[in-house]
């Protein structure tokens, strides 16, 4: 009898991804005593918001002061493309599955994975430009400082703690890759056996 | 070495409790037991809301139980400067009557809205007593939602006083005026006199009307409440001169052994309205109406009410007996006892519902007057408090089947059992408590825990500031036995009555911020690119918009002295707690006040040639201080163009 488990589990893998286009898949927190609630700013596939509606229009406030240009979500054309990565990949996934040649798995892997860390170098590429490119006629100027906010972890920058880390979103492709992975070992084994 | 750790804790542990033992020294009296049930800790919060009226500030003030902390001043019947209501163009209308605009008011008693006879925290109602109207308070915003005027009556006193489900809130008049009202001899008040009681029907969403009004005698209706449980479909309203006199009232208004409790049907009268016996006579008042998504105020006028006399409706209205001019009527939360407070009366005397229903049924009436009938005192009272104490004014009930009565002149509150009417305990008040308050204590479901003593005189009790000293509030734990003095602190204006209700009620519906997009204010500003001067004739429409920490526009040129000039100032912020103000040197107005996501307007004639500056007021961020702009005023006729700017762009 065949083992469905791997083109199962490749399917599945690619299936993990659309929940993105519902949750965040990165979340920004900003805290100071005089913010108890936080600032949550939340980084989807397609768009920038935040916990409230306000979200980002106060942490381009907090922003303007050191002369961090704002976050216009418009002016960010991952935005408009990183969705088509998404599909983009859910499609292969079923395709290749159904497909079931183990070659494809290696491929979908490493397309995705190449993807993964693309997408990470990119979001450190922005923080990079954000935190760096600083307006000259800034209100508050602070001498050989970036505010640069962590790629990964907590920071202090000034009065807030920073910290980044996934969200919702995040936590689907993480178990999309795992999913991924497992089915590529299990093909491997399967093959290996036959 | 162990030993001497063992050592040093003892000495810590020994230092720690002569610490404590010498706390009550410096705790005066009470000791550290009162202070610690009334400590609330930084950054935590009160366990309840108490709504205590403004009195002669026209406003209502909230407080934190047990702490005493002050946590607002909602502005109501009086123009606030502070908050610019009354003052801004949006809230102007609210304080308009059919005698114009009136910038005071004199707030008495605040209700909380109640849902199966317990306080739901919707809203709170409070009456102004001089020109008569009633405010419905929004909770989930704090500020006032509408003002609806009282027409046909002389000093609301006897208002606003919730049925148990919000149905209607109650209007009695204090003074007999004329009806209807017209210019003849003040002696000729027995002919001409009247006094009107008015049921204020309220909807689902708020809204007020009149829905009918009764025609009595020219009695001065004093305090009301409505029935409860078994007696719900009644509301009860004290009276006293029933005398009818009009002049040296302090002894002619005293005279009789007893004066009535007037108990009014209103189902009985919703059916009488249904089968057309309502008189529908012209009697002008005002609407004013507060939306949260134009943030504008308009004010309707509404020419008629329906008026229901007696004589054309039996069963609707039976006066009940009540010694030396009752006071507070209050309704225990059975709805089976109904406390007249007689405040010349030596007594307490309570009147059993049960015994009311079958004095009716019975016709053991004493007399009629003007088509009411007069039920025998005998079978109608359920209960006296004998000698509790001197003045009863008001009573308010535990969750524990007692009640607790305020005497104004021995200056105490008694706690007396509710049916055995044996007296309990009594504590003193600072000095001569007028009403009091236990969260919930009006409703079906009194919350107990607390009681507040509304104090009318203070004298010595702060430090001393000159001769007029705020009215003062005592807070008492009433969990156990004995009344304890917990509190005692200063209020706004004089506290009439007051409301207590948990927080939970109403915390969680709390507004934060006003939703930018649903922002309907007809001069609004969506966004900095959007700001713009436009002048028409003499008027000058200003679109201007905050956001931390600039106006746009911040520079204006093209003004005229003598134009009429409306700064419409939407707020952009979307965030909680930050507001921001705008202020006009010479402006003859007060400042605006705008939340986040509202839209206000400051109306300013400028008077002089200049250039004028402008400002926030509200300490917003952390350059709050370079929130400033610039106004040209150019002569009057000039050819300055109208321009407007910000930063280097102009025309943004």
């Amino acid at each position: 009898m065949r083992n469905h488990w791997p083109r199962l589990l490749l399917i599945v893998a690619g299936l993990l991804l659309l929940p993105l286009f519902i949750f965040p898949m990165w979340r920004i927190t900003l805290l100071a005593p005089q913010y108890p609630d936080g600032v949550h700013m939340h980084i989807h596939v397609d768009k920038i918001g935040g916990k409230s509606p306000g979200t980002l229009q106060n942490v381009n406030i907090l922003n303007h002061y050191i002369g961090m240009k704002p976050i216009e979500p418009d002016t960010i054309p991952e935005l408009k493309y990183f969705p088509y990565f998404v599909i983009g990949f859910t499609i292969l996934a079923l395709v290749f599955g159904m497909i079931d040649r183990k070659f494809l798995y290696y491929l979908w892997l490493i397309l995705f994975s190449i993807a993964l860390v693309l997408a990470v170098y990119d979001f450190y590429l922005w923080e990079y430009d954000y935190g760096h490119n600083l307006n000259p006629n800034a209100p508050m100027k602070f001498e050989d400082e970036s505010f640069q906010p962590p790629l990964f972890g907590s920071k202090v920058l000034l009065n807030f703690v920073a910290k980044s880390f996934p969200h919702i979103g995040g936590y689907f492709v993480i178990a999309s890759w795992i999913c991924a992975a497992s089915a590529l070992y299990l093909k491997s084994k399967k093959s290996a056996t036959s | 070495m162990e030993k001497y750790s063992v050592y040093i804790l003892f000495m810590l542990l020994t230092a720690i409790g002569c610490n404590q033992g010498s706390a009550p020294r410096t705790g005066g009296a009470l000791g550290g037991d009162a202070a610690s049930a009334t400590y609330v800790a930084p950054g935590q919060y009160d366990e309840f809301y108490a709504f205590l009226s403004g009195g002669f500030s026209g406003q209502l003030s909230v407080y934190g139980l047990p702490s005493g902390r002050l946590l607002k001043v909602i502005p109501v019947f009086s123009q606030d400067a502070e908050k610019g209501y009354g003052y801004n163009e949006e809230t102007k209308p609210m304080l308009n009557t059919s005698f114009g605009f009136i910038p005071w008011d004199d707030a008495h008693h605040p209700e909380l809205s109640q849902t199966n006879g317990e306080t739901d925290g919707r809203w709170i109602f409070i009456n102004g007593n001089n020109t008569p109207r009633i405010a419905r308070i929004d909770l989930s915003s704090f500020e006032t939602a509408e003002i609806i005027e009282i027409p046909n009556s002389g000093g609301n006193h006897s208002s606003p006083f919730t049925t148990q489900n919000t149905e209607y809130v109650v209007a009695g008049t204090r003074f007999g005026v004329p009806y209807p009202q017209k210019d003849v001899s003040i002696n000729s008040y027995a002919e001409n006199f009247k006094g009107m009681l008015s049921f204020i029907k309220v909807d689902e969403e708020g809204h007020m009307n009149i829905a009918f009004q009764v025609l009595l005698p020219a009695f001065d209706y004093d305090l009301a409440h409505s029935g409860k449980g078994k007696s719900d479909g009644w509301t009860f309203f004290t009276t006293y001169n029933t005398e009818q006199s009009h002049t040296l009232m302090e002894v002619n208004a005293s005279q009789n052994d007893k004066d009535f409790i007037a108990a009014v049907n209103w189902k009985k009268a919703e059916e009488y309205i249904a089968q057309g016996k309502g008189r529908e006579i012209p009697a002008s008042h005002y609407v004013n109406r507060y939306d949260e998504k134009s943030h504008i105020a308009t004010s309707t006028e509404v020419k008629t009410v329906k008026v229901l006399t007696p004589q054309d409706c039996p069963g609707l209205v039976y006066f009940l007996p009540t010694p030396k001019s009752p006071h507070g009527v209050d309704v225990d939360p059975t709805g089976e006892y109904i406390v007249g407070n007689g405040k010349l009366s030596a007594d307490l005397t309570v009147h059993s519902f049960t015994k009311m229903l079958k004095a009716i049924e019975d016709q053991a009436f004493e007399t009629t007057i003007e088509g009411v009938p007069v039920l025998k005192y005998e079978s109608v009272v359920g209960g006296v408090v004998i000698k509790p104490g001197l003045g009863p004014l008001h009573t308010e009930f535990d969750n524990e089947g007692n009640a607790h009565t305020t005497f104004f002149i021995s200056s105490e509150v008694v706690k007396w059992k509710v049916g055995t009417w044996e007296v309990l305990d009594r504590a003193p008040t600072y000095y001569s408590v007028g009403h009091l308050m236990i969260p919930g204590g009006d409703s079906r479901k009194p919350q107990g825990k607390y009681m507040v003593a509304l104090n009318k005189i203070t004298k010595d009790r702060y430090l001393p500031t000159g001769p007029e000293m705020n009215h003062s509030a005592q807070l008492y734990d009433i969990s156990g036995d004995k009344m304890k003095l917990l509190l005692d602190f200063p209020t706004i204006g004089e506290p009439h009555y007051g409301q207590g209700i948990s927080a939970d009620r109403i915390v969680s519906r709390s507004k934060k911020f006003y939703p930018i997009e649903e922002n309907e204010h007809p001069y609004k500003t969506l966004g900095e690119k959007s700001a713009k001067v436009e002048r028409s004739g003499k008027t000058v429409h200003v679109y201007m918009t905050s956001i931390r920490s600039h106006f746009a526009p911040d520079n204006i040129e093209g003004i005229q002295v003598g134009d009429d000039v409306y700064i419409h100032l939407t707020n952009l912020e979307q965030d909680f707690d930050v507001p921001h103000g705008l202020a006009i040197q010479g402006a003859r107005n007060a400042e605006l006040l705008v939340m986040p996501g509202q839209t206000e307007t400051l109306h300013w004639i400028p008077q002089r040639e200049g250039v004028f500056a402008f400002y926030c007021t509200d300490f917003c961020s952390a350059l709050h201080q370079e929130m400033q702009g610039y106004l040209r005023v150019s002569p009057s006729g000039s050819n300055t163009p109208v321009k407007w700017s910000l930063g280097e762009d102009e025309h943004m």
